[in-house]
């Protein structure tokens, strides 16, 4: 069979590769990375099978048909053949036909977005099983982990349980980045007032590199951190150590945190306030601004009138150090509600954080 | 074209035009070259169009369509806009007939139809910034302000052109150049007669209406 | 307004002598470098009287032969500087490990890798591109000049234009530090309060106006002036390409136009189009930008295409296999590129069947593209192949471009490219197509056209020299890229924690620097044929025995490009009038209508780039002053009515009979 010679052909420098060096990318070590890395060599290989020939067909046509080889057969006219024409129309059409079919099925099964079905190749997820959440914010220029049902957060350190599922949900406190683990599951960006959504699972113990890939500004380099696949008891062992921690991260504490810095050391924090990752995604950890959801649902109910023009403050641009200082930034200021009346649950969530201090 | 080249079969054909006919003038492609550049420029409002379309709705909890259009002021200065393209279209068919005088006459009450078109945009834009109604204010008005001011811009840039035009016509008269610059300049207008209609329609009409 | 009124003075706005890199040594000694060079160029002009000829003969010419000679110096001079960033940034990653943190810091590295694409992209690409378009179009579809030969002038001016700001701002103040298609909100005030991003928006707008108006014009040309009997499916290839490039380029810059100043509004009013306040939306930029970006794409490699058409028909002295369906497949190419974007940012979280659309009608483009490679695969069966210069440079692109093909396809299956996206497996993809096929494209182009531009081939020897060191040098320093990204490793880092990299960022350093030989060789391929141009002189005008209109007049082309305008009967028209034992006339000449010389486009430009310096700076007053005085000199020129003239009719007959003299070997 000669397509499984080239099959042997193209896999004879990749095994040699694999060898050689950590291709994270080829050898991950979780249930969708590895799902990603076989339709990254499926596809190769499916259009080497068109690519392989023409590199060498392009090699013998020059040399054969060269100025010096009178031998050859010289044909100036010769510049249509209809059945040629339809081979190289629909060499490539039957190659993107089936690449689109496993496009659109792979597209589906791995989407982000979408809950995980498997823990592996041999293993479904068990019914009933509940993801472990992390929620995950971009700060300039470090990671942000909070665990809603731990109650812990971390910076720069990232863990989950071997074989959990897990299910991200990330955003921005400025600028886009891009949440990028690639033993794991690849990467989603990470957007200031906007969620995405990540699902993932770990199946290997082990340390793996986690970046930003989606430049940042200054300190975009040093945006990575570890993340740790460990077993049940190591995860229970990581939590208590945050916990010993002591820190809390309330909104001011986030406030301080939220400052341009680089090169953070890991960080643990304790407690955390309940709301801020909902405070943090709304745009609204400074209690007195609006929050997006509550803008969204004013907007929808036709906005609050001519009212609603001068319920703003404005507030200092943003210091981003040696490039300088933002422009004064207007804001919507909160607002006391129907649902709300007297504009209580801001200023409520804020108060654990308050009596802590 | 090529019917008129080609030779009869047995002959040699024709490979050169020598009868000193030059076959193309730089002046036949002025319309194609110019419709080209109104329909780019078209994608510039495309651009404005959408970008309001998706943050049209991003009040910021401040004022809505609702609260801050003037329907009858828009609507007289639709009609404003609509008058201009008429009476060019009648300066036009003066050009036509080649009367000279009669072409400034009508492109002048387009002018001026334009500049209350222009009047009435900014006293609405004035109104709009002495409510808090800014550009900056929201999303919304971001989008509004640039998709109208933009629109607003073209026009005026429509009316310097229109005055110059006046100028040249009155010193060298109706000949094949500024026949060809009036017709250039009445795709423009025309043009932004259409995309008025469509800020019309989908700004004003859609926003109160919601 | 995003002015702090404490900062600004009325009389320079936000321009201080601080503005000045003083402390920066490698600015201020490539300061010194081009001050000292441009004394030396002024000096020699001086000297030799040189002045008055540049003005008459090129700055104000509106001949489309000599304004695209002035698009490709343009585009070699800045292909030095973004080659200078590209070796800056090659040098920072091979030893920025183990703790270093290289030579340059972030503020500084950012600015080198964002001007690196911005420059390459449209200031090198998009002038070679225009260029060549320029030289070729007119003379292979049989007409004198380009359709609007005044606003052809106005349009390299204005290119130029936004290459002297983005130049200006190495030496005054800073590029912007965001990449090269400034994401906001990154870009927005907030975050990027300083002069960088401006320089950016301006740059770009100014060259843009200059972009969008060739397209118009070479589009109005190519539709309107073809030669008798030049039917649609009789045109050249290239010109074909050409048709499409300026069709996207008319569809897609106004795009940009537009997103570029909803970004200056935000920046310079404070609206709120793509801030995180207020309702503002990032997404709505990345879609906007990407909805240009990805045509652009095309607008680069279409023209690439075009040429690889006419040099492997004329290298292999064989008609083009498949011509009808070359043909379709440009053209499906250019209307499908409109209907791909979303496959630069399929991590933003689109749904999954917007993302699965997005991919497949990726893979559908390679379709087309596929057809292309075969075609000229099956015009090299069966042909007599000389391998010149431009052949050499078409075969390395067929073996090097099905590879970035491949690449790309892998980035197109959306699950792979949550792994691959802003890696540097994506670098090295698009590198390989962009290098791949429109480097190697335009350096075919300019050696296979040079001697209808100058009259004389290029030295052969230091061709093949460059085109070697560039091949080689392409593949040492882009497959290590490639490596990297299945390693992990995402683009635009300054520094690295993992030493087991280090060793394949050398091997890339190690290929640039093979590059620049490739780039020194070929500067050298220029010195060495001007010193023996005698010996490389074409007599003929068909040097390599070429197929199309071009090669049927003589080299260089006079102004009027064809003393009889001829008539076409097939799409290689000129193979074909030779086959058939055309005869060319050599009496009866008529005057020849020609426009006239005008410094209006290079007056125009100026102003437009002392006005972007002013909205840069916050000068306000010199802002006012010079958006007046372009109206103004706008103005101005509309009053000029007397913009053609004739060649008379005896001196047509001299000239030709010149070449009359030149052909029977006197």
């Amino acid at each position: 069979m000669p397509r499984k010679i080239l099959r042997l052909l193209a896999l004879a420098p990749l095994a040699i590769l694999l060898s050689g060096c950590k291709l994270v990318v080829m050898s991950p070590s979780g249930d969708v990375a590895l799902q990603q890395r076989d339709l990254i060599v499926a596809s190769t290989l499916l259009m080497l099978v068109i690519i392989l020939p023409v590199m060498a067909l392009t090699v013998f046509f020059a040399w054969r048909y060269r100025q010096s080889n009178t031998k050859a057969t010289y044909d100036p006219d010769w510049h249509h053949s209809t059945r040629l024409e339809v081979v190289i129309w629909a060499a490539p059409l039957a190659i993107v036909i089936v690449l689109g079919a496993m496009t659109w099925v792979s597209t589906h099964l791995l989407d982000p977005y979408r809950p995980l079905e498997r823990i592996d190749a041999s293993r479904s997820v068990p019914e009933g099983t509940q993801p472990l959440v992390v929620e995950v914010v971009a700060l300039d220029w470090k990671w942000l982990f909070i665990y809603p049902e731990q109650g812990i957060a971390t910076v720069n350190e990232l863990a989950a349980p071997v074989d959990r599922p897990i299910t991200f949900h990330i955003t921005s406190s400025s600028v886009m980045n891009s949440l990028s683990i690639p033993a794991l599951a690849g990467q989603i960006y990470a957007m200031p007032g906007m969620q995405t959504k990540l699902h993932a699972v770990i199946n290997h113990a082990g340390v793996y590199d986690g970046l930003s890939a989606n430049y940042s500004g200054a300190g975009f380099s040093d945006m990575r951190f570890k993340f740790h696949g460990v077993s049940e008891t190591e995860f229970e062992q990581w939590v208590e150590q945050a916990r010993a921690s002591g820190n809390t991260l309330g909104r001011p504490e986030y406030t301080e945190l939220e400052r341009p810095t680089a090169r953070e050391a890991v960080r643990r924090y304790a407690t955390v306030a309940p709301d801020l990752f909902h405070a943090i995604l709304n745009r609204c950890v400074d209690s007195t601004k609006m929050c997006a959801d509550e803008m969204m649902r004013v907007d929808a109910r036709g906005s609050m009138g001519h009212a609603g023009t001068y319920n703003v403050a404005v507030r200092e641009g943003r210091d981003n150090g040696e490039r300088g200082r933002g422009p004064a930034q207007t804001y919507v200021l909160a607002i006391c509600t129907t649902s709300d009346p007297y504009g209580m649950r801001q200023t409520a969530a804020a108060q654990p954080t308050q009596q802590v201090n | 074209m090529q019917a008129a080249h080609d030779a009869p079969r047995g002959e040699k054909p024709v490979f050169y035009v020598t009868d000193g006919h030059e076959h193309v003038h730089s002046g036949d492609s002025t319309a194609l070259g110019f419709w080209v550049y109104l329909m780019s420029d078209c994608l510039i409002f495309a651009v404005l169009f959408a970008t309001y379309g998706v943050l049209g709705r991003n009040f910021a909890a401040g004022p809505t369509p609702a609260d801050l259009f003037d329907l009858p002021l828009v609507a007289i200065n639709t009609a404003m806009l609509l008058f201009s393209s008429i009476t060019y279209g009648f300066a036009m068919l003066a050009m036509e007939k080649g009367k000279q005088s009669s072409v400034l006459l009508w492109l002048g009450i387009t002018g001026l139809f334009g500049a209350a078109f222009i009047g009435i945009e900014l006293y609405e834009f004035s109104h709009l910034i002495h409510l808090g109604a800014t550009p900056q204010r929201s999303a919304f008005l971001s989008s509004f302000f640039a998709l109208v001011g933009t629109h607003g811009l073209h026009v005026t840039v429509g009316i310097i052109w229109l005055i110059t035009l006046m100028v040249q016509v009155r010193r060298r008269g109706l000949g094949a150049e500024n026949r060809r610059r009036l017709m250039c300049l009445s795709m423009f207008w025309h043009f932004l007669d259409v995309i008025w209609i469509g800020v019309f329609s989908f700004v004003y009409l859609m926003g109160v209406l919601q | 307004m995003t002015l702090d009124p404490e900062q600004t003075s009325f009389l320079f706005g936000r321009l201080t002598l601080g503005a000045l890199p003083l402390h920066e040594p490698i600015l201020v000694a490539t300061f010194a470098a081009v001050a000292l060079g441009g004394l030396a160029v002024m000096a020699a002009l001086t000297y030799f009287k040189l002045w008055g000829y540049l003005w008459r003969e090129w700055i104000t010419s509106v001949d489309h032969k000599r304004i695209g000679i002035m698009y490709i110096i343009l585009a070699l001079i800045m292909l030095l500087r973004g080659f200078s960033d590209a070796i800056m940034m090659r040098l920072q990653q091979a030893i920025a490990f183990n703790g270093s943190d290289g030579y340059l810091p972030p503020h500084h590295y950012d600015q080198i890798f964002t001007a690196h694409g911005v420059i390459m992209i449209f200031f090198v690409a998009m002038p070679l591109v225009t260029g060549l378009m320029n030289l070729v179009v007119p003379l292979q579809i049989g007409a004198r000049d380009v359709a609007f030969p005044f606003l052809n002038n106005f349009s390299f001016w204005m290119t130029t234009g936004g290459a002297v700001l983005v130049m200006m701002s190495l030496f005054v103040g800073e590029f912007a530090q965001t990449g090269w298609l400034a994401y906001a909100p990154l870009s927005g005030s907030q975050f990027s309060p300083g002069v960088g991003v401006d320089y950016y928006i301006w740059a770009l707008q100014v060259a843009g106006v200059g972009t969008l108006l060739s397209g118009v014009n070479l589009l109005a040309t190519i539709v309107k002036m073809r030669a008798p009997g030049m039917t649609l499916m009789k045109m050249p290839v290239f010109t074909w390409t050409a048709l499409c490039t300026n069709a996207l380029i008319v569809a897609s810059f106004p795009v940009l136009t537009g997103v570029l100043a909803l970004l200056t509004l935000d920046r310079y009013v404070g609206t709120n189009f793509f801030t995180n306040e207020l309702g503002g939306n990032p997404m709505m930029y990345v879609n906007l930008i990407w909805i240009w970006g990805h045509p652009e794409v095309y607008i680069l490699i279409l023209p690439a295409f075009g040429v690889f058409s006419e040099v492997v028909a004329t290298f292999c002295r064989k008609r083009l296999f498949g011509y009808t369906s070359m043909v379709y497949a440009t053209v499906v190419i250019t209307i499908l590129s409109y209907i791909v974007w979303l496959h630069h940012f399929f991590t933003m979280g689109s749904g999954a069947s917007v993302n699965a659309f997005f991919g497949i009608t990726t893979m559908i483009i390679s379709i087309p593209t596929g057809a292309k490679i075969f075609n000229w695969l099956f015009t090299m069966y069966r042909g007599r192949i000389r391998f010149e210069v431009p052949m050499l440079w078409t075969i390395g692109f067929m073996l090097t471009f099905v590879v970035g093909g491949m690449t790309g396809v892998m980035l197109a299956v959306p699950p792979a490219d949550f792994q691959f996206h802003n890696t540097l497996f994506l670098i090295a993809h698009f590198h390989n197509v962009i290098i791949g096929g429109v480097v190697f494209g335009m350096f075919a182009g300019i050696v296979y056209w040079f001697p209808k531009a100058f009259g004389f081939k290029l030295d052969p020897f230091w061709g093949k020299m460059s085109f070697w060191f560039w091949l080689v040098g392409f593949w040492v320093a882009f497959m290590p890229l490639y490596i990297l990204g299945l390693m992990g490793v995402t683009r635009r880092l300054s520094r690295f924690e993992d030493p087991s990299l280090q060793i394949w960022f050398v091997i890339a350093a190690f290929g640039a620097v093979l590059i620049a030989f490739g780039i020194l060789f070929f500067i050298v391929q220029l010195v060495v044929s001007f010193m023996r141009r005698e010996q490389l002189r074409d007599l003929t005008g068909d040097p390599w025995d070429g197929r199309t209109l071009e090669w049927s007049t003589s080299s260089p082309a006079p102004a009027y490009n064809f003393a009889f305008t001829p008539v076409v009967h097939d799409h290689d028209a000129w193979w074909d009038m030779k086959k058939r034992g055309h005869e060319r006339p050599v009496q009866g000449f008529h005057p020849i209508h020609m426009p006239k010389a005008t410094g209006a486009g290079a007056i125009l430009s100026a102003l437009c780039v002392a006005f972007g310096f002013a909205m840069i700076w916050h000068i306000w007053w010199l802002a006012a002053a010079t958006f007046a005085m372009t109206i103004l000199a706008t103005i101005v020129h509309t009053f000029n009515y007397n913009r053609d003239f004739y060649i008379p009719a005896a001196e047509v007959a001299q000239t030709e009979g010149g070449r009359t003299r030149q052909l029977a070997g006197e």
